[in-house]
């Protein structure tokens, strides 16, 4: 799918907006949490990189392409448990509570 | 089957505004890094099913790269300790830099191969039409300039222009990145490279520009490398100067580069869920960015171009008065007959793992009366947020955390102040001293507060290396010793009274 000219920097910009949005009204107490996650999501880049050692067809396009695809799936996983981990602080009593009965 | 493979890219980047969103409140940021989960799940499962996938071999490359990557990331992961976590967000982050220029990569060296495709097919076609040899046909086109054709020539230029971007932020970012994780990790000392850093800081700034130009007009692997080269050693030469309080602010705003990278890739591409994923955290990195050097009244320039080692060794006069010291117990006693107590956690206490003890100690206070809060400097820990994530490890519910802003007024209402493991944020230098290194930044007043206790290791200066005027004040009385030694003894006190 090709997404040209002014179509794109509408795109580019509605997400900026976005991501402004999302972050503008944030307590201090959940920065890190948020940095990670936001971390996290820029993991998106393995589909990319499945994308590029999927149509690789000489041996340095496979290697660099298998490079990408290392990479960014460590960004995804990592960020994922990482963030989870941190997030998993924030249960409430209760949910401690119940937690620790089971 | 496109279609599937594109309906899903529009779920999956729907599900990551609104995991980001609902990671902004604390009753559902866990759900939030759920729904993020199944997006970044969805998106990866039907790339398999992506028209551009094709052979046996790449799919087969593909599934192990995933599951070998994935598996150590996720141990790595799942075994760190928290308070490790910073140094593990710029490493990961780091790598989604790298994966980012690396698919610039993968696109400059299709470009390059094309190229000679491209002059040979025109030239048998000219050479059949008009009757003359393949190599005067070839001759012919390069005199006309086609043989001249180029990577911008090959991707587009828009395409050529974004993905050179983003091959140069993604490197930035990934060996900036790496060398934050180091010194995070203690793996790294050193402030500066070379001599002269910040003109030679320019210089390959420069250069890496004059590459990235070169690189749109050039049908020469030999200057794509160079300068894929030269963007990993500006972010290294970037990274390297940067320490004391100023490592979360870069490593956020390494964050936000790897998010920008990303969006430019993904136009580079046509894959619209990296462009949204990609954007949205290019935007909301930097905005947080500028939150994390507003609460340390820096600019994100200053933090970058400034150096803040090299002024510290300027600075630190000698400071008048002397420390007095208290023991544990004691301490602790003084804590149980106080009405109003506000303990200032920093890093050295989750260093010394005292968090456990900490909580103890206040549930402890609590049942006899004391009216107990915690007070967070925004860069408290080595990242925003750090210690909050501390604390609720150990248990503390996060109504009883406040922030500086809203907590500052009170330390003067506050009969003992306890400071654990932190130091430059309670720096009253960074108030009252307009030659101190950290003047400006601003800190909990720690200081108006009756009585102050500052539980520490050593009669060292902290972080940033420079001198506390806080340890030597009249109201101020030191408990020296290991953080979590001096909380036990602080609630066997409160428990014999």
């Amino acid at each position: 799918m090709a997404i040209e000219g002014f179509v794109a920097i509408y795109i580019f910009m509605l997400a900026g907006f976005a991501g402004f949005e999302v972050i503008s009204r944030v307590p201090v107490i959940l920065h890190t949490p948020l940095m990670s996650g936001s971390n996290f999501v820029h993991g998106i880049v393995v589909v990319g990189a499945m994308v590029v050692l999927g149509h690789a067809e000489s041996t340095a396009e496979q290697i660099v392409g298998f490079i990408a695809v290392i990479l960014a799936a460590g960004n995804a996983v990592g960020g994922y448990v990482v963030t989870e981990r941190m997030l998993e602080m924030f249960k409430s009593k209760d949910e401690q509570k119940k937690g620790a009965q089971e | 089957m496109n279609f599937i493979v594109q309906l899903s890219y529009l779920i999956a980047a729907v599900l990551f505004i609104l995991g980001l969103k609902a990671m902004s409140s604390p009753k559902t940021a866990r759900r939030g890094i759920v729904w993020a989960g199944v997006g970044m799940v969805l998106a990866t499962l039907v790339t398999f099913l992506h028209p551009a996938v094709q052979g046996l071999t790449n799919t087969i490359l593909i599934v192990i790269g995933i599951a070998v990557a994935g598996g150590l990331a996720w141990w790595s992961g799942r075994r760190v300790a928290m308070t490790e976590m910073p140094q593990m967000v710029a490493l990961y982050n780091g790598m989604g830099g790298g994966a980012a220029a690396a698919i610039a990569g993968v696109e400059m060296l299709r470009a390059l191969r094309m190229l000679p495709e491209g002059l040979q097919s025109q030239a048998q076609a000219l050479a059949s039409d008009a009757g003359i040899s393949m190599a005067a046909a070839e001759a012919a086109l390069r005199a006309e300039g086609a043989g001249s054709a180029n990577i911008a020539s090959a991707l587009g230029a828009d395409v050529a222009i974004l993905a050179i971007l983003g091959a140069l932020i993604g490197t930035v970012a990934f060996s900036g990145s790496l060398i934050a994780w180091a010194k995070l990790d203690g793996r790294m000392k050193r402030n500066s490279l070379v001599p002269g850093q910040k003109y030679v800081n320019l210089l390959v700034f420069v250069l890496a520009i004059i590459f990235g130009i070169m690189t749109f007009f050039t049908d020469s692997i030999l200057v794509v490398t160079l300068f894929f080269a030269l963007g990993l050693l500006f972010g290294v030469f970037v990274a390297v100067p940067i320490g004391g309080a100023d490592m979360p602010v870069i490593i956020s705003l390494f964050n936000a580069l790897t998010g920008l990278a990303v969006g430019f890739e993904g136009y580079a591409i046509g894959n619209p869920a990296m462009i949204i994923a990609g954007t949205v955290v290019g935007a909301a990195g930097t905005l947080l960015t500028q939150l994390m050097a507003k609460a340390m009244n820096r600019s994100i320039t200053n933090v970058l171009f400034a150096g803040f080692a090299a002024d510290t060794q300027s600075a630190g006069e000698a400071l008048e008065g002397e420390m007095k010291d208290v023991s544990a117990e004691d301490a602790g006693i003084m804590m149980a007959y106080a009405e109003r107590v506000i303990i200032v956690p920093g890093y050295g206490m989750a260093v010394a793992q005292a968090q456990h003890k900490m909580w103890e100690l206040v549930e402890l206070l609590q049942d006899r009366g004391v009216e107990v809060k915690f007070a967070i400097h925004p860069v408290a820990g080595r990242m925003p947020g750090h210690m909050n994530v501390l604390l609720a490890e150990a248990g503390v519910p996060y109504d009883m955390i406040y922030d500086m802003e809203d907590i500052n007024e009170e330390f003067a209402m506050t009969d003992v102040a306890v400071v654990i493991g932190a130091n430059d944020v309670v720096n009253p230098a960074a108030r009252d001293d307009a030659a101190s290194p950290i003047y400006g930044m601003p800190i909990l007043n720690v200081d108006e507060a009756e009585n102050v206790l500052v539980i520490k290791r050593g009669r060292g200066a902290g972080f940033s290396g420079v001198e506390n005027a806080l340890f030597v004040g009249d109201n101020t009385r030191m408990v020296f010793g290991d953080g979590q030694k001096v909380a036990s003894g602080m609630v066997q006190a409160v428990k014999g009274l």
